[in-house]
């Protein structure tokens, strides 16, 4: 029994795993009904961002480097929030409306990064800051002299395409220089070490031990679950998420900024992936494909739980959890010796990781036939309407 | 045609709006004085709301001014017409479903100066005018009535102070009392509060309350006067009574 019951929580903490990586989802996809298939690589992104403030925090050692995951954990919102505004803004935003042509530019946004991570270097970033930077002045000087002509689209498009190549002639350049044409990272995956306070056990519970790790990232995504709640419930800013994202042009006919309210509801969707990836890096090493083992099982979340219903996503994460780690792992053979034989065929066929999810999947499908919307459909005379 | 004794708040010069490439509008002239109220008659499908959608920005003209005050408003997106002193009570009345009338009403102080940072005090007038709103604030705006939306869409309007109240057919689709309430409640905010009305309307007792009416007919204005002017000819001939 006490293994079951570990098995449990272990399954807990895989749930937390995905509700932490669903939550931000569940703002981006299931508020803004945005599906940004780039998530994923914002999650890699996030555990990227700890692998870098691990390094820099290195040195220092002692009680300094034990605080370093505090600090990715903040940073790594801060940065992944403000890349999903930069996406949000560029892109996404000329798409609303338009589901199948998000899918497509945000499926190429995630290629770049996981590449982007894989080739990064000194020489790539000098190179890319050139050509944004004449790209940009280009524009600028573009829209002083011939704005008002019906050619300027054509032309401002030229302009970018000309400073494209001058900044891949200057990342060819740069690399000619050795120091800094070495990658930062390359294609292999990377390691984070948990610090000190996270590693070992927190103590028992009976005979069960609670490992550091996994408890703290069950409370951490319970914590960002609340906050995300307070901030979605509460706050002025969460008021004018929900007015928008409910009815765009009576809010806008309001006095809301509709398109900075898109920015923000964007940003906080990707800060919350960044820090998912943060606590990821704590179960294991890490690579640039990380983000592809998450973003189905997300979507899959939110689509379980009810499409925009936080507490259908807490729910349905942590039952996807506990069913692929008690399956999984083959823990209810061991339980349960006395099967019959048919049923131990069964869960032997099933307790690997990948055949648990396929089991994960079957429930999922076979669930929607009956609850088409979702464990907590949105209910009421508007829904009717 | 209108005294100019007011000062003009909303002129509205040759306007031009397409859906796609069907012409909607056609050289559309408008103008509104400040504590008046306007109203525009017209069978359904002439371009009433589209009108209105226009003013508040929803709609872009192809061509044509909108001057509101001093400023131009030809080019601003409808948030910053909201803040301007514009308040909009559409047809659909656009009440935002899943959140409670409470924060429906809050919203509707974020064209105030400040927004919702400086303002979450929701003027108690509002329930004299409207006191069923104050039995249902912690409803949801979605699973209200036809007719308590519409009063809830109105008292949201209402809380931006807005210095011009566009208002797309109030009484379509509700009872009569409280079209009569609704009436009561655009009267008195005039009279406490001296500002102006666009009204779109079909309900004959709530047309003859404005100062000024403009007939419209396929997206352009026929005729227009006092409404004490309007003759019941004029009446059959634009009003589907």
């Amino acid at each position: 029994m006490e293994l079951f019951f570990s098995q449990i929580l272990d399954g807990l903490s895989i749930g937390s795993v995905l509700l932490l990586a669903a939550t931000g989802l569940a703002i981006v996809f299931g508020l803004m009904g945005v599906i940004n298939l780039a998530h994923g690589e914002f999650m890699m992104l996030g555990a990227y961002v700890t692998y870098v403030v691990q390094s820099a925090f290195k040195p220092m050692g002692g009680v300094i480097f034990e605080l370093y995951f505090p600090v990715s954990l903040i940073l790594a919102f801060i940065v992944t929030a403000l890349v999903g505004v930069l996406l949000e803004r560029t892109l996404i935003r000329k798409l609303y409306g338009r589901p199948l042509e998000t899918l497509l530019a945000t499926w190429g946004v995630s290629l770049i990064l996981i590449q982007l991570i894989r080739s990064v270097s000194t020489a790539m970033l000098l190179g890319i800051i050139v050509g944004v930077v004449v790209g940009y002045l280009f524009s600028k000087l573009l829209a002083a002299k011939f704005s008002a002509k019906p050619f300027f689209t054509y032309l401002n498009g030229l302009g970018w395409a000309i400073s494209i190549g001058i900044g891949l002639v200057a990342v060819n350049l740069f690399d000619k220089i050795r120091p800094l044409a070495k990658p930062w990272f390359g294609p292999r995956n990377i390691d984070v070490t948990a610090p000190k306070w996270l590693q070992g056990s927190w103590g028992m519970i009976g005979t069960i031990e609670l490992p550091g790790l996994r408890i703290f990232i069950i409370l951490l995504s319970a914590l960002l679950l609340l906050a995300t709640y307070w901030f979605l419930t509460k706050s002025v800013w969460g008021l004018r998420i929900r007015a928008v994202t409910q009815n765009r042009q009576m809010s806008n006919c309001l006095g809301i900024p509709t398109d900075r309210v898109d920015s923000i509801t964007f940003g906080i969707g990707s800060g919350l992936a960044g820090v998912a990836g943060c606590a990821i890096t704590l179960l294991g090493s890490v690579g640039p494909n990380l983000g592809a083992a998450y973003i189905v099982s997300c979507f899959m979340v939110i689509v379980l739980g009810g499409v925009g219903n936080l507490l259908g996503t807490v729910l349905a994460s942590l039952l996807l959890g506990i069913i692929q780690s008690v399956i999984g792992s083959g823990t209810l053979l061991t339980i349960f010796p006395n099967m019959p034989m048919a049923a131990k065929g069964v869960i032997e066929f099933f307790a690997t990781t990948s055949m648990s999810l396929v089991l994960v999947f079957i429930f999922i499908i076979v669930f929607l036939q009956f609850r088409p919307n979702g464990m907590f459909p949105q209910k009421g005379r508007s829904v009717d309407a | 045609m209108s005294p100019t004794s007011a000062q003009t708040l909303l002129q509205v010069s040759d306007l031009n709006v397409y859906y796609g490439e069907s012409h909607i509008l056609r050289n559309v002239d408008l103008t509104i004085h400040e504590g008046k109220m306007v109203c525009l008659i017209g069978r359904n499908g002439v371009g009433k709301t589209t009108f209105l959608k226009t003013v508040i920005g929803l709609l872009q003209q192809r061509s044509g001014t909108i001057n509101y005050q001093d400023g131009q408003l030809t080019t601003q997106p409808p948030y910053k017409r909201a803040r301007a002193g514009i308040g909009y009570v559409s047809q659909g009345r656009d009440i935002i479903p899943q959140v409670t009338v409470k924060e429906n009403l809050l919203l509707g102080m974020e064209a105030l100066p400040g927004g919702l940072e400086k303002n979450r005090h929701i003027d108690p007038l509002i329930f004299d005018l409207f006191p069923i709103l104050e039995k249902f604030l912690k409803r949801k705006g979605g699973d209200l009535s036809g007719g308590q939306q519409q009063q809830l869409a109105i008292a949201r309007a209402l809380l931006g102070k807005p210095k011009l109240l566009l208002l797309d057919e109030p009484t379509e689709g509700i009872q009569p009392s409280i079209i009569l309430d609704i009436e009561h409640a655009v009267k008195r905010i005039m009279k406490e509060t001296g500002i102006s009305v666009l009204l779109v309307e079909q309900h004959l007792h709530f047309v003859r309350q404005s100062d000024f009416y403009y007939a419209m007919q396929r997206g352009g204005i026929v005729s227009s006067g006092e409404t004490n002017q309007l003759s019941d000819d004029v009446i059959k001939e634009f009003l589907t009574v």
